[in-house]
């Protein structure tokens, strides 16, 4: 997979306290925006079972995935407990020109 | 939903063949190979914006709701003890039990899935006190649930399938005052106690949470001996009235509302709206059992908490099954169903989606 900056999606895409799900290269990724405006990413699949966590709900920094309601903080990838046990890899995400980008390489943080 | 006894090793009738639903048994590899497993179930449509405002989180409905629970068990325990030694005392303590036994089972679930409350130690606190009351090990139970919705009714993969086919009848009776529940949690606890699991436990608590496991069963016979010994040091069994036999002699509302959730309807299917049933209810009983009779949307959409069910069901209804218009129904429904079905296991009720819903999935299609 290139680790080159790949363009995902609008900022605008994505609402406040909220996420969208980003596929590339056979890869699922997740793209979050928090209330202030800041862009985050993460792989799209929950780490306790395979579901896109792009059907989850937003808290301030948590991601909460829409089958077994397992908890993330998306801005580190930290798993916050049961059923979530194994953390989140996040991803470099920047904001040029009211586009998201995002650097699909070496994970910013693993578990 | 909970097993009130689980589907392993049931007796069943000489003449019927008993289906296999242990989660070691070659239905949990049959339901992989047949794409039951870890499978896409069938989602109503919903928008986004408005699945958003359901989902967001309260603290209000479920601390008042949790003080009045609390509330009304001290009154009843405080009319319990007044009345001690006399013919009275069954009317208090009967209600207490039912609080106590049966209503922590909503508060367990809810907590459970994190949605009773906004803030999180809240749900974790209410989590840890109605597991124990509704006499659920914290840990494996979380566990067990978190597979039951996975994998609702799927023979071989759900741990909580509470009536499997052919229906045990007598354990369905004495399931009212958890005596056959009860009697395998404690012996569940003394397992873990020594740090054991059982083999199907085993399959779905991972062993970073294991020694959890262990810890709390302790934890909750340290509790049960406490009680135990205050009661013979009283020589009375008063103590337990409290702590211990609510959880046998209140459950019974418990199985009454837990029954309609999924008994009589379909297995091995991926569609919520075949394998679970909403009941309206009335608001007494709503706040008892916390609106898990919609349990058609709770299933298919387990982020929406307990005081939102009811707008989103609104939502959907128009692509669910009718509901049943009170628990009378419902049994109307499900009693004739469990007894056709101790002869004929293969029976089940059909749920018929109204002419607006979107049509069933070839999986469901074929299963029913």
């Amino acid at each position: 997979m290139s680790e080159a900056w790949i363009e995902a999606a609008g900022a605008a895409d994505i609402g406040r306290d909220d996420v969208i799900r980003f596929d590339h290269e056979g890869r699922t990724f997740a793209l979050y925006r928090t209330a202030d405006d800041h862009y985050h990413a993460t792989d799209g699949f929950c780490t306790h079972a395979k579901v896109h966590l792009a059907g989850g709900f937003v808290m301030d920094h948590v991601i909460e995935c829409p089958k077994h309601n397992g908890r993330f903080d998306f801005t580190t990838g930290q798993a916050l407990g049961a059923p979530a046990c194994v953390n989140l890899k996040t991803y470099p995400v920047k904001v040029e020109a009211g586009r998201i980008w995002l650097k699909v390489g070496p994970p910013a943080e693993s578990a | 939903m909970p097993a009130f006894f689980r589907s392993a090793g049931a007796k069943m009738p000489s003449a019927i063949t008993p289906r296999d639903y242990s989660l070691t048994g070659p239905n949990s590899q049959l339901a992989g190979e047949r794409g039951l497993a870890d499978a896409q179930w069938y989602a109503c449509a919903i928008s986004r914006a408005r699945l958003k405002e359901l989902m967001q989180r309260r603290d209000g409905p479920a601390v008042r709701d949790t003080l009045l629970w609390f509330g009304l068990m001290i009154l009843t325990g405080t009319l319990g003890y007044l009345t001690w030694g006399t013919g009275w005392t069954i009317l208090p303590f009967a209600a207490y039990g039912v609080l106590y036994g049966s209503s922590s089972d909503s508060r367990w679930h809810e907590s459970l899935h994190r949605t009773a409350f906004k803030t999180v130690w809240m749900n974790d606190a209410l989590y840890e006190i109605a597991s124990f009351m509704v006499l659920r090990e914290s840990v494996p139970w979380r566990w067990s649930h978190t597979r039951h919705h996975t994998d609702t009714i799927i023979i071989g993969r759900d741990p909580e399938i509470a009536v499997p086919r052919p229906p045990d009848l007598v354990g369905l009776v004495l399931s009212f005052f958890s005596l056959k529940s009860g009697p395998r949690e404690f012996r569940r606890m003394f397992l873990h106690a020594r740090g054991r699991l059982t083999p199907a436990e085993a399959t779905y608590i991972p062993v970073s949470e294991q020694p959890k496991v262990y810890r709390n069963a302790r934890i909750y016979l340290a509790i049960y001996l406490g009680f135990i010994g205050w009661a013979v040091a009283l020589r009375s069994f008063l103590p337990l009235m409290y702590v211990g036999f609510p959880s046998f002699y209140g459950a019974w509302l418990l199985l009454i509302f837990g029954l309609t959730q999924h008994a009589g309807l379909a297995e091995d299917v991926l569609d919520h709206r075949l394998n679970c049933r909403t009941v309206y209810l009335n608001p007494v009983f709503r706040y008892l059992y916390w609106e898990m009779n919609y349990h058609v949307e709770h299933h298919m959409f387990p982020l929406v908490p307990y005081h939102a069910l009811g707008r989103l069901h609104q939502e959907l209804k128009a692509d669910m099954p009718k509901p049943y218009n009170g628990l009378w129904e419902a049994y109307r429904e499900i009693v004739p169903t469990l007894l056709r079905q101790v002869k004929d296991p293969t029976y089940h009720v059909k749920r018929e989606l109204p002419a607006t819903a979107r049509p069933l999935s070839p999986v469901a299609q074929a299963a029913t």
